[in-house]
């Protein structure tokens, strides 16, 4: 699917190209137009990142406002949209270093870890299992384990999967190497997993059934 | 082909960007490897999850009041 998207992107210019154009013609409802296009992703960005609702709301404020304060600065070579990614995302870390009182804050912390490398949970999962949980439970489930994961981690599969950024403009704009990542995206995709197995196996009732250790069958 | 040599192709078979070649060795592991089969069908079904359910809600009522703020601020310093 992305590839599709980006060889009818090289065929005819994004829409957002002319709104772009609109308001470095000094046209603002031309921006309003792409404050409501993009306003609800950004925010769903930056609370994966800051995991803070506040701090979600000023980032996505902040980072519309830089935009449109540097909008000169957009060089129409890559998407509005991933440009304005870029900016949310650099706003989150920002603002989560503030938090954190100067402590440095990266994509790169908490990556060691080797955890769901290796597919330990194997059970086979029951055929729609978001059905035995209310919306609710469910959004609960989902928040608790992406939030678990670590935070290069959990950046990659956001922008990557959650919301459809192909790899080379997540990496573009994470400013990472294109197999670094694939490796977290992997990891990412396997961790949570391993981690959603808990609630969504067949038989989830059985909580002392231990995860075998080897990928050997039976 | 092991299992371990298959999850590094893991990703590539989820986005549809594995060779015709590459895709077929896949596929003849997968039909003795129950396991595998497993972690496939579950990490498809991890990412479709995610990506069909908001977990962080915008309310109409805080979209209304964010577009606002930013529009304010856009216009005043613009």
């Amino acid at each position: 699917m992305p590839a599709i998207q980006s060889v009818a992107a090289e065929l005819e210019p994004h829409p957002d190209v002319a709104l772009v154009a609109r308001v470095r013609g000094g046209d603002v409802s031309a921006y309003d137009l792409l404050v409501r296009k993009y306003e609800r992703q950004l925010f769903r960005i930056s609370q994966h990142i800051t995991q803070n609702r506040e701090d979600a709301e000023d980032v996505t404020q902040d980072a519309f406002l830089k935009a449109y304060e540097k909008l000169d600065q957009f060089q129409g070579n890559s998407k509005f949209y991933t440009w304005l990614v870029r900016i949310a995302v650099n706003e989150s870390l920002m603002r989560l270093r503030k938090r954190r009182s100067g402590k440095m804050v990266s994509i790169d912390e908490d990556i060691e870890t080797e955890e769901g490398s290796v597919p330990r949970d194997l059970a086979d999962w029951a055929p729609d299992p978001e059905q035995n949980y209310n919306q609710a439970e469910l959004a609960e489930i989902l928040r608790k384990t992406i939030q678990g994961l670590p935070q290069g981690f959990r950046i990659v599969f956001v922008l990557r999967d959650v919301e459809g950024l192909s790899t080379e403009e997540t990496a573009e704009t994470l400013k990472l190497s294109i197999p670094a990542v694939k490796s977290r995206l992997l990891r990412a995709r396997l961790q949570l997993r391993e981690r959603l197995s808990r609630y969504f196996r067949r038989n989830k009732g059985l909580k002392n059934m231990r995860p075998r250790e080897t990928g050997a069958e039976k | 082909m092991t299992c371990k040599e298959f999850l590094a192709h893991l990703d590539d078979l989820i986005d549809g960007t594995v060779t015709p070649e590459m895709r077929a060795e896949l596929q003849t592991h997968l039909g003795r490897c129950g396991h595998c089969k497993v972690i496939l069908n579950t990490t498809r079904k991890t990412i479709e999850i995610y990506r069909s359910h908001e977990i962080y809600d915008l309310p109409a009522g805080l979209q209304e009041r964010l577009h606002n703020a930013i529009m304010a601020r856009c216009k005043k310093g613009g």
